[in-house]
């Protein structure tokens, strides 16, 4: 939701990133203020997916040129732990497996890591056990899969849920939900997106990078921005959405050429 | 790989001090002379200069293994100090009397003894250089009549015991290295557990090679006789030096009608430095034999030192629904080598085991499994059930399986399940993007993995080893 006198949480100017030697980003420019849900739509290859593992940190992306600021602070000063403390979250499209480290185990030491640094009591395995299972009836998640590794053998669906439960227990400043959509089925995708919905308030921000309109129509953005050739094309409202889907993305890249050369 | 990874998996070895005392030490080399003084300085009976005559003659006859996965220079078995022991003018009766300095050593390496020993509920048998140095809680265990002393004076004390069993389960020319222990053994730990007594604490030995250029070769046997259970444990740690030291140890159990032997390792040898320079030979024979009908025999083992490690704690199960276990966690790291596994020999019938080896590989180290399950004829009704994980971290190292299954018996059950994996950047990104860093994220994950060795040991043991992986691994992730 848009609010008056919003404060700016994530400022990217002119961002330019490359993996491999080869430049995925080429000038990227958004700003998100608090209680604000972006949508980045694009075509495979666009880049969405870069931008949000960039933002997060990934070490196999290198940052070439522009700037990110998070809060007013520059977050390439920050190493991916020191993001993820200081509130950034990526809801991964392909969340890793870790076999026998449990889920439980591992929920905790990311929760009492995050509380800690914001100055929080962190909390002992029967305290977080209880926190725990309340954020899962969020979700209608099955309480044995604490007990489980984490990912371990989930289906698609059981991992995009408990990366949205991380999401509802680190309570991050900006979440970036990276195809969350992807993989679930439509009931799957309403408990998540209500999951999402009720996290959104006006001390953080949210960016969708999705392929689908589909996603839009459970959580609505403030903005659609449509990425192409590692660049924002063009920034809408949700009805921008709404065309590209009746549409496909071509004639939104025509588009721009026809203003480039006018 | 990563620097994180490589950072994680370089912790300096923080036994690698030599502690300052006078030694009586054997010239160097090996010979009959040498065999007789090793036996005239412990004033053996002429049976066990026998034994150890016999088994010198055979280890001449005999020739070095080359079938293990590992390589390493030819040992110069001449250039060896075959015995070492810390000088003491007389016997000793109690602690009390131990050399202060000696005492100090093991407080460093945190062995338990004295109170600290009743507080930790273990009775601890110290083994430094070649002598054993100290048991404590001798009074308590013969109350029930456990005899757990060092294997010198258990030639004394206990002689027919001894001689019953010494040699039954590893003959002395079963292998090289078995036949040399044989040959030289200077000290070690016996301990005999009576017809239907239940150790009342865990019984554990202490290893420590302080002498460079001497060998360790200790010898243990173990009887739990019918009924009886017990559970034992021994740790080793060695100085840094920048030769190699040899360590050919043979241990020995048996388990009679309905006996139970948990035996666990946690092994932490100096393993030579970050360029593979010094470190211990571990050249082991371990190995149970499960006589009894329903009698049990356990082996967990925590390897994370030695520069070459080649051991195998294997188990004969021939009376009738005997089982034998397995539970192995190989850490290598740097220029480790590691050929380990087990053997499981299916005699009785219905008799079952359980192998579960878990092989963690970093920096430039290889780490092979080795085992072998034999089903005998006899062995009717026999089930194993054997699981081989392997976990790579960096790109320079190497994970091997060698499984040997030999069945025959149409009624017998085998099954083998096996796994290579690697500490990935995707799982370490995921781990920082929800705030953990690498660091501790190596460290989870590598206690998820070793979950089901370390879950077998006792509850002190269980969290050394924990540590003790986290030190060694540290700095080898990137």
């Amino acid at each position: 939701m848009i609010y008056q006198d919003s404060k700016t949480l994530l400022e990217i100017r002119g961002l330019r990133a490359t993996v491999n030697g080869i430049e995925i980003l080429k000038g990227i420019d958004l700003t998100v203020k608090f209680g604000e849900v972006h949508a980045i739509m694009g075509t495979n290859g666009s880049g969405k997916s870069t931008l949000a593992k960039v933002l997060a940190g990934h070490d196999a992306y290198q940052v070439t040129g522009g700037s990110v600021a998070f809060e007013g602070n520059d977050l390439f000063d920050l190493k991916p732990e020191e993001r993820a403390r200081a509130g950034v979250f990526l809801a991964f499209q392909y969340p890793v497996e870790i076999p026998g480290v449990a889920n439980s185990h591992f929920l905790r030491l990311a929760y009492n890591t995050v509380q800690a640094q914001r100055g929080k009591d962190e909390l002992d395995p029967l305290e977080f056990d209880d926190l725990v299972r309340e954020k899962m009836k969020l979700l209608d998640m099955n309480p044995d899969f604490l007990d489980r590794g984490v990912n371990e053998g989930f289906s698609g669906g059981e991992k995009k849920r408990n990366e949205i439960l991380q999401m509802a227990l680190l309570e991050p400043r900006l979440a970036i939900l990276d195809e969350t959509d992807s993989g679930l089925d439509i009931d799957a995708l309403r408990i998540v997106t209500k999951g999402v919905n009720r996290l959104a308030n006006k001390d953080n921000a949210i960016i969708l990078v999705t392929h689908y309109q589909r996603l839009l129509n459970y959580i609505v953005p403030d903005y659609v921005h449509v990425m192409e050739a590692g660049r924002i094309i063009k920034t809408g409202d949700k009805e921008l959405a709404l065309d590209l889907e009746n549409r496909g993305y071509d004639w939104v890249g025509a588009e721009q050429r026809a203003a480039v050369e006018a | 790989m990563s620097a994180v990874l490589q950072k994680l998996v370089n912790q300096p070895y923080k036994h690698g001090f030599v502690t300052e005392i006078e030694s009586d030490i054997a010239p160097k080399g090996l010979n009959e002379d040498i065999i007789r003084l090793i036996s005239s300085k412990k004033e053996e009976p002429e049976w066990l200069l026998e034994f150890r005559l016999k088994a010198y003659e055979q280890w001449l006859k005999m020739e070095e293994p080359r079938w293990p996965n590992v390589k390493y220079p030819k040992i110069d078995f001449q250039s060896i100090s075959y015995y070492a022991a810390p000088k003491q003018k007389k016997k000793l009766n109690s602690m009390d009397e131990v050399d202060p300095e000696l005492l100090r050593t093991f407080e460093k390496l945190g062995v338990p003894m004295h109170e600290r020993a009743a507080l930790a509920g273990v009775a601890v048998d110290v083994i430094f250089d070649s002598v054993s140095v100290a048991t404590t809680y001798k009074q308590k265990l013969a109350e029930v009549g456990i005899i757990f002393c060092s294997i010198s004076e258990a030639v004394h004390e206990h002689p027919d015991l001894v001689k019953q069993y010494l040699g039954t389960v590893v003959p002395v020319g079963d292998n090289y290295y078995a036949a040399l222990n044989s040959a030289v053994f200077t000290d070690g730990t016996f301990c005999f557990i009576p017809k239907g007594v239940k150790c009342p604490m865990d019984l554990a030995t202490y290893f420590r090679i302080n002498t460079e250029e001497s060998g360790q070769f200790e010898r243990t046997l173990i009887i739990g006789a019918e009924g009886s259970s017990v559970s034992y444990l021994e740790g080793c740690t060695a100085p840094k030096f920048d030769t190699n030291q040899l360590h050919a140890a043979v241990v020995e159990l048996v388990a009679l009608d309905n006996a139970d032997i948990k035996y666990s390792t946690v092994q932490n040898w100096y393993a030579g430095d970050e360029n593979g320079m010094g470190g211990i030979y571990n050249f082991v024979t371990k190995r149970g034999l499960a006589k009894g009908v329903n009698s049990r025999i356990s082996w967990t083992q925590v390897e994370t030192g030695s520069a070459i490690t080649w051991k195998y704690p294997s188990c004969i199960l021939q009376g009738e629904n005997s089982v034998g276990e397995f539970y192995s966690v190989a850490v290598t790291n740097n220029y480790q080598q590691a050929d380990t596994g087990t053997k499981m020999v299916h005699i009785g019938k219905n008799t079952r085991s359980t192998i579960v080896s878990k092989g963690i590989s970093a920096g430039h180290s290889n780490n092979s499994y080795r085992g072998l399950v034999r089903i005998a004829p006899t062995a009717t009704g026999a089930r194993n059930y054997s699981q081989c994980d392997s976990m790579l971290i960096g790109d320079k190292c190497g994970a091997h399986t060698f499984p040997y299954i030999q069945v025959r018996n149409q009624e017998a059950k085998v099954e083998h399940e096996a796994s290579t994996s690697k500490i990935g950047e995707d799982q370490l990104f995921y781990f920082a993007q929800r705030g953990i860093g690498s660091e501790e994220a190596v460290s989870m994950i590598i206690n998820g993995f070793c979950k089901d060795v370390f879950q077998q040991l006792p509850m002190e043991f269980a969290v050394e080893a924990t540590k003790l992986l986290g030190f060694k691994l540290e700095g080898s992730v990137g």
